[in-house]
């Protein structure tokens, strides 16, 4: 038998009383901030009639997911001066890396709640709904990255996704949207069943869902048949890899961000992917850590398709949304390059990434959802054409911002692709840097495109001009994006220390 | 007396099923009822190990998997309608506005 045996009990004793877990609910402040925010500002828009503007929403929202980001510093400071912890009973980590990923899912709710505030009234669906499911979705992310237990691991994923279904498809008005939330719902509840399934069999190999103790497990005990371990890895690894939208899982992705409202596709390449990446780097990097020469080709061989596979085909794409959407394919292959080498570096260059990439696609789609004019179609390269000229301030920042998608020196893509390919090389993989590099230049083909575009075509004289608006939200959140993107691309420092502090671990009790 | 193993071999069966059936089959409502179909093989073998194991952990998590699979199935039943609102005989082949 392969399971880890119990000796068999006749008699099983009966617990005569019954436990409650220890719950210190200031370590998951953040998440409940989030969750609470969220059904208050449902409750209040739905007794006072004057609030149902979508402003006010949008306004609260961003307040919701500022407050539950500044409720982190209080917990860093406790986590820097009592070390990590665990709570509810062992199920719920607090580390920094928990932290971290807090931070970064509340930074890009603000921001994409920003750019959704006047894009969602004159398109007109969504109102408070939109923004309350938006908190949600985060709160799922949340309990993603601090999960310590598989089965809360998996319920995180579900909230998180759940929420984003119901997003995707919001728009009724557009079919495009309706059949993207059809799309992304079936091969996302597809992908979440592999998980799940993975999640089963890991627990039939350890006995366990635990983090902590299925990592002791694995340190302590010599599987001397691991095949249902392998193939529990290999089910998670599948279901994870459809949520970060990794090669050969991909096949929603491209669809789904052409098909989704614009600001929703910002929220699910930041959150649904820093999440999603949180929990590949905790479930693997840390709690497999004993099997990493298994699972390590796996990612590898995830890696390098990604890498190429998206830069390659995001190259002929004409579509400026499917072009992003590869590339977020293959921004995907860097993460997992970082991933791949489980180093502690490795695991802070994922996490720099993630951070970077958060806000560039957050800001990127910000000035997509601006291009998109009314009823959020044009989209293709030739409608872009001549903007640099009508719209010169925006055109400026989505070349900032692409530039450092592209990892151009003095943005902070640039420091992010360096910190990936350097982990990679020093956990001995130099081929995957060198692919990484190449798949880098291929993309920066595309994004060059996108630039051209802009600036150097003038628009089609006998067209009708796509109607623009500049609502002065969503001008403020690119700027924000593209502040952060120079400054951090000048002075690294303090994220890239902030990152190293976020190493993930795992306590076994408070 | 039937061994746990058949547990696990009916739950991996299920599980297949599911996965075919999504693949091949092409109305959206079927498709969805294979997602179901997958979940319940994985509900079943939890709780095979959860015996096998003589440990409580596997059957407490069919629970969360049913209420998760029931917030599924709320969200999913309101997308496939909006999509048979549009294209009353829609199969997933219809369903492509957007290319792939």
């Amino acid at each position: 038998m392969m399971f880890a045996q119990v000796p068999p009990t006749t008699d099983p004793p009966v617990p005569t009383e019954f436990s409650t877990p220890d719950v210190d609910a200031w370590l998951i402040l953040p998440l409940l901030v989030l969750i609470g925010g969220a059904v208050l500002l449902l409750m209040v828009a739905s007794l006072v009639k004057s609030l149902q503007d979508g402003r006010f929403a949008a306004y609260a929202t961003t307040a919701i997911a500022a407050s539950a980001a500044i409720c982190v510093i209080p917990l860093w400071a406790r986590l820097n001066a009592d070390g990590a912890s665990s709570t509810f009973n062992g199920a719920v980590g607090f580390d920094g890396f928990s932290l971290f990923i807090t931070v970064m899912i509340c930074i890009s709710v603000a921001l994409t709640a920003l750019v959704a505030a006047q894009y969602l009234i004159d398109e007109g669906f969504g109102g408070v709904e939109f923004y309350v499911l938006m908190l949600l979705s985060a709160a799922g992310g949340v309990v993603m990255a601090s999960a310590n237990d598989l089965i809360v691991l998996f319920l995180g994923l579900e909230v998180l996704s759940i929420a984003v279904y119901v997003l995707v498809a919001s728009q009724l008005r557009r079919f495009a949207s309706t059949e993207a939330g059809l799309k992304y719902f079936l091969l996302g509840a597809f992908s979440s069943a592999f998980l799940l399934y993975g999640i089963a069999l890991v627990y039939g190999a350890t006995g366990s869902t635990n983090m902590s103790t299925i990592k002791d497990f694995l340190a302590g005990n010599l599987l001397t048949n691991n095949a249902l371990l392998l193939a529990g890895f290999a089910l998670m690894l599948v279901g994870l890899g459809f949520k970060v939208a990794a090669v050969p899982f991909h096949a929603w992705t491209p669809d789904v961000y052409e098909g989704a409202p614009s600001p929703v596709v910002g929220f699910m390449a930041s959150v649904v992917k820093a999440a999603g990446f949180a929990a590949l780097i905790r479930v693997f990097v840390v709690t497999f850590s004993t099997y990493a020469s298994d699972w390590q080709p796996a990612i590898y061989a995830l890696a390098v398709l990604s890498l190429l596979g998206g830069s390659i085909a995001a190259v002929v794409q004409t579509n400026v949304k499917r072009m992003l959407a590869y590339s977020s394919i293959s921004h995907a292959g860097f993460i997992l390059v970082g991933v791949q080498a489980a180093t502690d570096d490795g695991v802070r260059a994922a996490l720099f990434y993630v951070a970077a990439y958060s806000v560039m696609i957050v800001g990127t789609f910000g000035v997509v959802t601006v291009f998109g004019g009314e009823g959020d179609h044009a989209h293709s390269l030739d409608d872009y054409r001549g903007l640099g000229r009508r719209r010169p301030a925006l055109a400026f920042a989505l070349t900032i911002l692409l530039l450092s998608q592209a990892g151009v020196p003095f943005t902070v893509g640039f420091f992010a692709k360096l910190e990936i390919i350097t982990a990679a090389v020093g956990a001995g993989s130099q081929w995957l840097g060198v692919i990484a590099m190449l798949a880098a230049v291929i993309a920066a083909y595309l994004y060059l495109r996108i630039v051209v575009s802009l600036f150097m075509q003038d628009a089609d004289e006998e067209a009708e001009p796509v109607r623009l608006r500049t609502p002065d939200t969503a001008v403020a959140a690119i700027a924000i994006a593209v502040a952060a993107v120079m400054f951090f691309g000048i002075v690294p420092g303090p994220l890239d220390d902030v990152a190293r502090d976020a190493v993930p671990v795992l306590v076994t009790r408070g | 007396m039937i061994s746990q193993n058949w547990h696990l071999v009916l739950g991996a069966l299920l599980f297949m099923i599911g996965v075919v059936g999504l693949m091949v089959r092409r109305n959206p409502l079927v498709m969805f009822m294979c997602v179901e179909l997958m979940l319940n093989a994985v509900n079943v073998t939890l709780v095979a190990f959860g015996n096998e194991l003589d440990d409580i952990g596997g059957q407490t998590a069919v629970f969360f998997v049913l209420v998760v699979a029931a917030a599924e199935v709320v969200v999913g039943l309101a997308i496939v309608v909006a999509v048979k609102r549009r294209l009353p005989d829609a199969t997933a082949d219809d369903v492509s506005v957007l290319r792939g």
